[in-house]
């Protein structure tokens, strides 16, 4: 019998696991504690029981008899147009880390086409190995012939972590490589660490709009993988004279045998590269309409910086979705957060509290933004944006 | 045209609040709702059932009472519906969720298109999309924006992809599974008729015998690689704003640059 098992004997009917079950599934008939259908088995509630009433019963699935030959770990190097994208040093700088808390070797995957050079950058960012696959199929990023490498490389050298970033082309590549392996796939991780006593890896991640935080493990399957959101993780410091194996491998699919082909790509300005900003200002439904952004905009341009929108801005077609930030749109992490007319619901803050430093400039002063502002101005966004814009002009000398 | 729309049933977290005493989410009287994602894939399959004929199916799995979900969906048009519901399929993680949807998408073969959202807000992962795409080795084309052409008689269709630097405009074969941002379309509301018939249909429902394909070692709890062994709350962010004074907005921009500069945030 597996699933969630209430001991009868054991349960006092107190009532204490029945707020804490994020799916709403338990109830309380009687003096008996019912499971619901939404039960997800996340166990949630056995933490909270005070009489250890409550415990997930979970089917014996046998080890993979070969588990143990599984070792070492790998980072995906993402890059686009030649480049390769920090998200990926992020990673190393924790694969580094993981790797020698298990005594092992930290491998860079580099697919693209001429991109030798990024294969040199990952060792000096902490790779000991480098597989490097440099193809002309593989120079824009499709998930077909990039996963059938992958997949291949990892059932050949076996690694027993496997990570990629958090981005939009990582989630869609490890989300295919994850299903061909048929192995664990934790999405988002804000934290990784090693369980001393079984080698395992902890995955941490936010759901539920940043709400809650769930631990994860894969334990009967390999590798372990994971996709990092961007910028939880610092970028660690390259050695050049660090020394690494470059091995290199040939591409898997031939063109004829993929469905997809790259036609064009539209760059979008410097101002909507949300992932990539240091310094993002936002504009909500305060700005009033499409030309309130006109200050927003002027004040992300002398700071360097890229331009967000709140829900309630994007619905009213004041700006295009790619500035969205939150639950729906996209998830930052800069230096600075500039928030202007924006009420600070929940899925907005979803997407842009853990920002080391949040100004919010709002009317009123009892809006939730200011409860995770580090600073916070009460009053017109008309009259403080452009005082602040002229003010770092200024100082900025721009 | 035969579309499939993946849809899954969310608590609507708008009104998902943390109680300050316990920390915990107060669930009371929170409603269930569609993904919101997954109504703009609704949406884009309904618009290709519009230009070309043929059917919408829609697919969920979850709890009985995801039968409501479903029922939403019809009433904005969708044709055919079908509830995958069996105790053997709870505590799914992404992997087992993709491996049993796909063997029932087997089984509403032959079809063009799969639709997804581009994530559910509850488990926030886009990953069971790509995960139904590998399981029927179809190919995926995630985060697409919009659709540009296609043309079920060449099988042929070019979509516009929204990525960290921009739009990536891409070419590829049908049968193709889609996740779809909401910038694609605008959802239509239920319709009065669309709600009657909603009403009135009987929703098919498929448990694991009904997948007689299906590797029972794949399925559910038992079939999900992952574990979710803890959950808690994180953090609050600690501390109150600093609130910043002063008589006009040059001296509050004044007072703000010297704090934002010895931050070192600029
Ligand atoms: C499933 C779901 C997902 C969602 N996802 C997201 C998401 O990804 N991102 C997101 O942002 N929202 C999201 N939302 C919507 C969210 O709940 C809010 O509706 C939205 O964030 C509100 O935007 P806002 O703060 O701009 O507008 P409002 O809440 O209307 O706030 C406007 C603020 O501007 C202030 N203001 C007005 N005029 C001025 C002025 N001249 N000077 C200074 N201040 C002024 C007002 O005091 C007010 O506080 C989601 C909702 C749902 C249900
Ligand atoms: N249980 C489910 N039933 C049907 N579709 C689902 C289910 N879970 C996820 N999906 C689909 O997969 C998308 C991504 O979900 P997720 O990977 O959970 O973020 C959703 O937007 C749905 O289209």
């Amino acid at each position: 019998m597996s699933g969630l098992i209430v001991l009868a004997e054991r349960c006092t009917a107190c009532g204490s696991c029945l707020g804490v079950c994020p799916f709403g599934a338990l109830s309380l008939e009687g003096d008996t504690i019912v499971v619901g259908e939404q039960c997800n088995l996340c166990g949630a509630c056995v933490d909270a029981c005070p009489s250890e009433a409550l415990r997930v019963e979970r089917p014996e699935a046998e080890a993979e008899p070969d588990q143990a030959t599984y070792r070492g770990v790998w980072v995906w190097v993402e890059q686009f147009q030649g480049r390769a994208c920090t998200i990926s040093w992020e990673m190393m700088g924790q694969g580094r880390r993981l790797a020698n808390e298990l005594g092992v070797a930290l491998t860079a995957c580099v697919l693209g086409h001429d991109v030798g050079h990024i294969a040199r950058e990952a060792i000096a960012y902490g790779a000991d190995r480098v597989f490097l696959v440099d193809d002309p199929t593989l120079a824009v990023y499709r998930t077909d012939p990039y996963a059938a490498v992958l997949v291949h490389l990892v059932r050949e050298y076996r690694p027993e972590i496997f990570l990629l970033g958090a981005s939009a082309r990582g989630r869609d590549l490890a989300g295919a490589v994850a299903t061909d392996l048929h192995t664990g796939l934790t999405a988002d991780c804000t934290g990784l660490d090693i369980d001393p006593e079984t080698r395992l890896l902890r995955q941490t991640r936010p759901a539920f709009g940043g709400n809650i935080m769930a631990t994860i493990i894969c334990p009967k399957h390999r590798p372990q993988m994971a996709t990092v959101r961007h910028r939880v993780f610092e970028v660690p410091p390259a050695d050049e004279s660090r020394s690494g194996q470059i091995v290199r491998v040939p591409a898997i699919l031939p063109e004829e045998r993929i469905a997809c082909r790259v036609a064009d790509f539209v760059l979008e300005s410097g101002q909507v590269n949300l992932a990539d900003a240091r310094i993002i200002v936002t504009g909500g439904r305060g700005v009033g309409g499409p030309e309130g952004f006109d200050p927003i905009r002027e004040l992300a341009e002398v700071l360097g910086g890229a331009v967000g929108a709140s829900r309630a801005a994007v619905d009213a077609g004041w700006i295009p979705y790619a500035h969205q930030v939150g639950q729906t749109g996209r998830t930052v992490k800069p230096d600075l957060y500039i928030a202007c007319g924006v009420s600070g619901a929940i899925q907005h803050l979803a997407g842009m509290q853990t920002s080391k430093v949040i100004v919010a400039i709002n009317k009123d002063p009892e809006a939730p933004i200011f409860n995770v502002a580090t600073y916070g101005i009460v009053g017109d966004l008309f009259q403080i944006v452009p005082a602040l814009t002229a003010e770092f002009r200024r100082r900025l000398g721009r | 045209m035969h579309a499939i729309v993946c849809i899954k049933q969310v608590p609507d977290t708008t009104e998902v609040r943390i109680n300050p005493e316990t920390n915990t989410l107060i669930r009371e009287g929170v409603a269930s709702i569609i993904n919101p994602f997954d109504t703009y894939a609704i949406e884009e399959g309904l618009r290709l059932k519009e230009r070309f004929g043929g059917k919408v199916t829609v697919l969920t799995m979850g709890p009985p009472q995801a039968r409501e979900a479903l029922k939403e969906a019809v009433a904005m048009g969708a044709d055919e519906a079908i509830l995958l519901t069996d105790k053997a399929f709870a505590g799914s993680d992404t992997w087992a969720t993709a491996y049993t949807l796909s063997r029932a998408i087997r089984r509403l073969a032959p079809f063009d298109i799969i639709l997804c959202g581009k994530q559910a807000i509850d488990g926030d992962t886009g990953q069971v999309g790509p995960g139904i795409a590998r399981q029927l080795q179809i190919p995926q084309l995630t985060y697409v924006s919009r659709i540009l052409e296609i043309d079920p008689e060449s099988a042929h269709i070019r979509v516009e992809r929204l990525l960290e630097e921009g739009r990536e405009i891409v070419d590829c074969s049908l049968p193709v599974l889609l996740t779809v941002v909401k910038d694609i379309n605008q959802p239509r509301y239920p319709t009065f008729m669309g709600i009657r018939r909603a009403t009135r249909m009987e929703i098919p429902v498929w448990d694991c015998q009904a997948l007689p394909e299906a590797n029972p070692e794949y399925l559910g709890l038992r079939g999900s690689p992952t574990q979710v062994v803890r959950i808690f709350h994180p953090p609050a962010r600690s501390g109150q704003a600093t609130l910043l004074t002063g008589d006009t907005p040059a001296l509050l921009a004044a007072q703000l640059a010297d704090r934002l500069l010895a931050d070192k945030v600029i």
